[in-house]
C-alpha cells in the first residue's frame, strides 16, 4: 500500500516539474520550434518520425507482418486526417489497449497481484474484473513464480495471459520462470509449444521508493532468449504497444515506468497497433544522436530544450524495444549524425547502454566520428534520499554536457 | 465428510477418523510415525504398508478428506479431518486386458530405460539422463487412465512417463541421441520431453518449477470450461514431481493456488526417498507428503507406489474427482530408483539392505505375480509382452541410430514462435529474412 501511494505521489511530482516539457516532446512537426507551441498534446510525435525516413522500412514490416501490427503510416494517416481522438493518461491508455484485446479475443486474460478487485496497484486493470469476471482478471496469491509459471502453462494451452508484476521487481521471484520457460521452452520442445505471454508492470526509479522498488530489470532480462522486451513511454505507444505484445506470438515483457503513469495525451480514436520491433523517432536532428526509452526521454527532451536554445540540433529516438534493437532506425541516424549518446535509466554494469554500445561499435562503427557516450544510472542500489536518489539516475544537465563535449 | 470424503469411499471403507491435530494418536492409530520411512540408516519399513506379501495388498491406503466447505460449516468442522482407509483390493477388478496393458506399459517402461543406460555408456547420449526405474507402477498406475487430451507435467525423469502417455519410444529414444526425429527434434534432451500431440507439457529440469506450468494448464482447462463455454472439457493435468520437490515453495504455492480455485490438477508425489544424496528424513520436517493435502483443503493420500493396482485405484478416484471440477488431489507415492539418481551418480550413499529391501518389491514382479495368482495371465503371454517390447526398443535404437543430427539450418528455427523477435536489421529488413538466419549461420 505504501508503495502505490508513493508510486501516485511521483507521479504527480513529475507532472508538476516535468510536464511542460513532456508536452513539447509530442509535438508533431516539431522539428526547430518547440519554443513558441507551449501547453498543448498534439497526437505524438509520428509525423516527425514518418517523415524522417521510417517509411520504406515500415512497408517492409507491412509486407511480412501478415495479421499481427498494422502498419505505422497507416495509423498516423488515419489518425490525422479524421477524428481529434480523445485524451487520457498513460494508464488509461494500457487499460484501454488491455480492454480492446480482451473484448476482441477471449483467450486472453489478465493474472497478477491485486489486479482484479483492486484494480490493479497503478489502476491499469481498473473495471476489468467487474466486466469479464474474476477468472479472466484473476487476483493470484502473493506468489510471483508461482503464478507467472501459471501463466506461462496458461500460455502453453491455449490461453494469452497478460501477467502483472505489480511492480517490476517483484519478478525477480519469478526469473527462473520468466528465463528457463518463457525464455527457453519454445525451444526445447522443439517449437512443439509456443508461449504467448505479456509479463508487465511498473519499474524504474520512482520517487524515493527506495532500492528493492526501483529496479530497472530490463538489465537483468535482456540476455534471456526467446524473450523480447519493449518500453513504453506515452499514452500512445504505452496502448499500440500492450496490443501488440498480447498478438505477439513470442513472450514479450513489456516495461512502463512509475513515473509516468499520469502523463496525459490525446490519442488516436481508432483502433492501432504498434510495431513490437521498431523505435520510435522522438526528434529528428542533425548533430548528434541521443537513444533513450521509457522515462530518460523527458530528461532527454528537457535537456534538448536547452541544447536547441545553444544552436545544437540533437536527433532523439526512443529505442522502445529493448530487445531486438531497431538497428535500422539506429543506423540511419548513426550515419546521418556520426556521434551517439546514449541515456538510459539502467545500471551501468551490464545494461542496455552497454549492449547498445556493443551493437553500434559492431555495426557502424566506421559511421562514427567520436566514441559512443553512455549516460546511466550510478552501480549502487537506489537510495531513499531525494537528493543521493536525483545523484544516482541521469540528470538532464548532464545530458547537455555529454552533447556539447561530443559535439566539440 | 460430505462430497469429497464419497470422493475417495466409493472403493474405501473409514475405520478411524482421527483428529488433524493429534498427531500421537494418528502415529499410535496408524502404527505409522515411528518407523514411516524408517530412519536414516533404514529407510524402508517392516510394516505390512511395505510388504512384499500380496496377502496384505488389501491394508493401508491413507486418504485425508475434506469437509466441504459448507458456508452453514462451523468453524470447528470446516478443515480437513484424516482418515485411515482400508482399500479392499482383494476386490478390485482389473480385466484380463487392462492387466496386460498396465503389464506392458511397466515392462516398456523398464527395458526402455535399461536400454537408455547401455546407450550412454556407448556413448550414444551424454548429459545428465535419470532413469526411472523401479518407479514403474506409480507412471502406468496414473497415466493409463488418462485421455490424449489431459496434460501431463513431468520432471527430468521424464521418459517413462512419456511413454506412458503414448510418445512413441522412437521418438524418446531419437531425442535422447539428439537427433532431428527426436520429439523435440533433438533440441530438448533427456531432462525436455515435450509432446505436443500426446499432451505432454515437459520434461522440466530445474526442481519445482514444472508445478506452476501444470497449475497453469489445470487453469487453462477450467477457463476453456467456465469462460469458453466448452461444456464438455473435463481434461485433467496431472503433476509428477520428487520428495526432494516437495520442500520447494512452488509446491506449497500451487497447492494453495489448485485448491483455492478446485483446478482439474492431480500432484503425484513420487516419493523415492532419496533426492539425490539428500535423504527424505533428513530434508523435511514431515516427512508424510500426504499430508500437506489436508493443510491447504485438499484430501491428501498416501499408497503403496511399488503396487500398481493399488497406485491406480487412487489415481482413479483422484482423476474423477478432477473431472467432476471437484479439485486437486494430491497424492504420495512411496516409491525407489533402482538406479541413482542419474546415470552419473555413482550411488554409494544409500545402504545395499535398503536396495535390495526394495529391489525384493519390484512392481513388475507384484503385478506379474498378481496376475498369475488370479489366473488373469499366463507365463506365455507375458513372455510374448516381454518380447514384444524388447523388439520395441531394439527398433527405436535402430531408429535413433540412423537418424540424421539436426543440420545447421535446424538452429535458430525456434528461438521465436514469430522470428520478427530477431529483430530488425541494418538494412531495414527483418534479420529472420535473411538467408543466414535460414542457413542458422546467421550470429544472433
Amino acid at each position: 500500500m505504501a508503495v502505490i501511494i508513493q508510486g501516485i505521489g511521483t507521479v504527480t511530482a513529475l507532472n508538476s516539474t516535468n510536464s511542460l516539457d513532456t508536452n513539447k516532446t509530442l509535438f508533431a512537426n516539431s522539428r526547430r520550434s518547440l519554443s513558441d507551441r507551449k501547453g498543448r498534446f498534439f497526437m505524438v510525435r509520428s509525423d516527425g518520425c514518418l517523415s524522417y525516413g521510417l517509411n520504406g522500412h515500415g512497408g517492409r514490416a507491412e509486407k511480412l507482418i501478415t495479421n499481427a501490427v498494422a502498419a505505422k503510416e497507416d495509423t498516423a494517416a488515419a489518425y490525422t486526417s479524421s477524428k481529434p481522438g480523445h485524451e487520457l493518461l498513460l494508464f488509461e491508455a494500457l487499460r484501454e489497449g488491455l480492454e480492446e484485446e480482451m473484448d476482441r479475443d477471449p483467450t486472453v486474460c489478465v493474472m497478477g497481484e491485486d489486479v482484479g478487485h483492486y484494480g490493479g496497484s497503478y489502476k491499469v486493470t481498473k473495471g476489468l474484473a467487474p466486466k469479464y469476471g474474476d477468472l479472466r482478471v484473476l487476483d493470484t496469491p502473493i506468489a510471483e513464480n508461482s503464478f507467472t509459471g501459471m501463466g506461462i502453462g496458461a500460455a502453453m494451452t491455449g490461453l494469452r495471459p497478460v501477467v502483472e508484476g505489480m511492480n517490476m521487481g517483484f519478478l525477480l521471484l519469478a526469473f527462473n520462470q520468466i528465463s528457463n520457460n518463457c525464455g527457453m521452452l519454445h525451444y526445447t520442445s522443439g517449437g512443439q509449444f509456443k508461449i504467448p505471454i505479456v509479463i508487465r508492470g511498473p519499474g524504474g526509479v520512482g520517487r524515493q521508493l527506495g532500492a528493492e522498488h526501483s529496479q530497472r530489470l530490463e538489465s537483468y532480462f535482456q540476455s534471456i532468449p526467446g524473450i523480447q522486451m519493449v518500453a513504453c513511454s506515452t499514452p500512445y505507444n504505452a496502448k499500440g504497444l500492450m496490443k501488440a505484445a498480447i498478438r505477439s506470438d513470442n513472450p514479450v515483457i513489456l516495461f512502463e515506468h512509475v513515473l509516468l503513469y499520469n502523463l496525459k495525451e490525446r490519442i488516436p480514436d481508432e483502433e492501432y497497433v504498434l510495431n513490437l520491433e521498431e523505435a520510435e523517432m522522438v526528434r529528428p536532428g542533425e548533430h548528434v544522436t541521443i537513444l533513450t526509452y521509457s522515462r530518460m526521454r523527458y530528461h532527454v527532451m528537457q535537456a534538448a530544450k536547452t541544447l536547441v536554445n545553444k544552436g545544437y540540433d540533437p536527433e532523439v529516438i526512443d529505442i522502445r524495444s529493448l530487445k531486438p534493437f531497431d538497428l535500422y532506425t539506429i543506423r540511419n541516424s548513426v550515419k546521418k549524425t556520426h556521434r551517439v549518446l546514449i541515456v538510459e535509466e539502467c545500471m551501468r554494469t551490464g545494461g542496455i547502454g552497454a549492449s547498445l554500445t556493443a551493437a553500434i561499435t559492431e555495426n557502424f562503427h566506421d559511421y562514427l566520428d567520436a566514441p559512443i557516450v553512455c549516460l546511466s544510472s550510478q552501480d549502487v542500489p537506489t537510495p531513499y534520499a531525494g537528493t543521493l536518489e536525483n545523484w544516482t539516475v541521469v540528470q538532464p544537465p548532464q545530458i547537455v554536457t555529454a552533447v556539447e563535449q561530443l559535439c566539440q | 465428510m460430505a462430497t469429497s470424503a464419497s470422493t475417495f469411499s466409493s472403493a474405501t471403507r473409514i475405520l478411524q477418523p482421527l483428529n488433524n491435530n493429534n498427531n500421537t494418536l494418528y502415529g499410535n492409530q496408524l502404527g505409522m510415525s515411528s518407523c514411516f520411512l524408517g530412519s536414516t540408516k533404514k529407510l524402508y519399513m517392516k510394516t505390512p504398508f511395505l510388504s512384499p506379501n500380496s496377502k496384505r495388498r488389501s491394508k493401508d491406503v491413507l486418504v485425508v478428506s475434506e469437509v466441504v466447505k459448507d458456508k452453514s460449516c462451523n468453524a470447528d468442522s470446516s478443515l480437513s479431518n484424516l482418515c485411515h482407509i482400508t482399500w479392499p483390493l482383494d476386490n478390485v477388478l482389473i480385466t484380463k486386458d487392462e492387466g496386460l496393458e498396465l503389464y506392458e506399459d511397466m515392462v516398456l517402461g523398464r527395458a526402455f530405460e535399461d536400454m537408455c543406460a547401455q546407450m550412454y555408456y556407448r556413448g550414444k547420449m551424454y548429459g545428465f539422463v535419470h532413469l526411472y526405474n523401479g518407479q514403474e507402477a506409480v507412471s502406468t498406475g496414473f497415466i493409463k487412465l488418462l485421455k490424449k487430451e489431459d496434460f501431463l507435467v513431468g520432471v527430468y525423469r521424464d521418459h517413462v512417463h512419456a511413454l506412458s502417455k503414448g510418445v512413441p519410444a522412437r521418438q524418446v529414444m531419437s531425442e535422447l541421441f539428439g537427433k532431428s526425429t527426436g520429439c523435440c527434434r533433438g533440441q530438448g534432451g533427456s531432462m525436455h520431453i515435450f509432446s505436443k500431440e500426446h499432451n505432454v507439457l515437459g520434461g522440466f529440469a530445474f526442481i519445482g518449477e514444472s508445478i506452476p506450468v501444470a497449475t497453469g494448464a489445470a487453469f487453462s482447462i477450467k477457463y476453456r470450461k467456465e469462460v469458453l463455454k466448452e461444456a464438455d472439457c473435463d481434461h485433467v493435468t496431472m503433476a509428477f514431481f520428487g520428495d526432494g520437490t516437495s520442500n520447494n515453495g512452488q509446491f506449497f504455492e500451487c497447492l494453495n493456488m489448485a485448491a483455492l480455485w478446485k483446478l482439474p490438477i492431480i500432484f503425484v508425489v513420487e516419493n523415492n526417498l532419496w533426492a539425490i544424496g539428500m535423504s527424505h528424513l533428513r530434508a523435511t520436517s514431515d516427512p508424510e507428503i500426504w499430508k500437506k493435502g489436508p493443510a491447504f483443503g485438499m484430501p491428501g493420500v498416501h499408497v503403496d507406489g511399488m503396487d500398481v493396482l493399488k497406485v491406480r485405484e487412487v489415481a482413479k478416484e483422484a482423476v474423477a474427482r478432477a473431472r467432476r471440477g471437484d479439485g486437486p488431489t494430491l497424492v504420495e507415492c512411496e516409491t525407489y530408483r533402482f538406479r541413482g539418481h542419474s546415470l552419473a551418480d555413482p550411488d554409494e550413499l544409500r545402504d545395499p539392505a535398503e536396495k535390495n529391501h526394495y529391489a525384493a518389491r519390484d512392481p513388475i514382479s507384484a503385478l506379474k505375480k498378481y496376475m498369475f495368482e488370479n489366473n488373469l495371465a499366463n507365463e506365455a503371454e507375458l513372455k510374448a509382452i516381454d518380447k514384444k517390447i524388447d523388439e520395441l526398443v531394439e527398433d527405436a535404437v535402430e531408429f535413433a541410430d540412423e537418424s540424421p543430427h539436426p543440420v545447421r539450418s535446424q538452429l535458430l528455427e525456434n528461438v521465436f514462435a514469430d522470428p520478427k523477435g530477431f529483430g530488425i536489421g541494418p538494412d531495414g529488413r527483418y534479420r529472420c529474412e535473411d538467408p543466414k538466419f535460414t542457413e542458422g549461420t546467421a550470429d544472433v
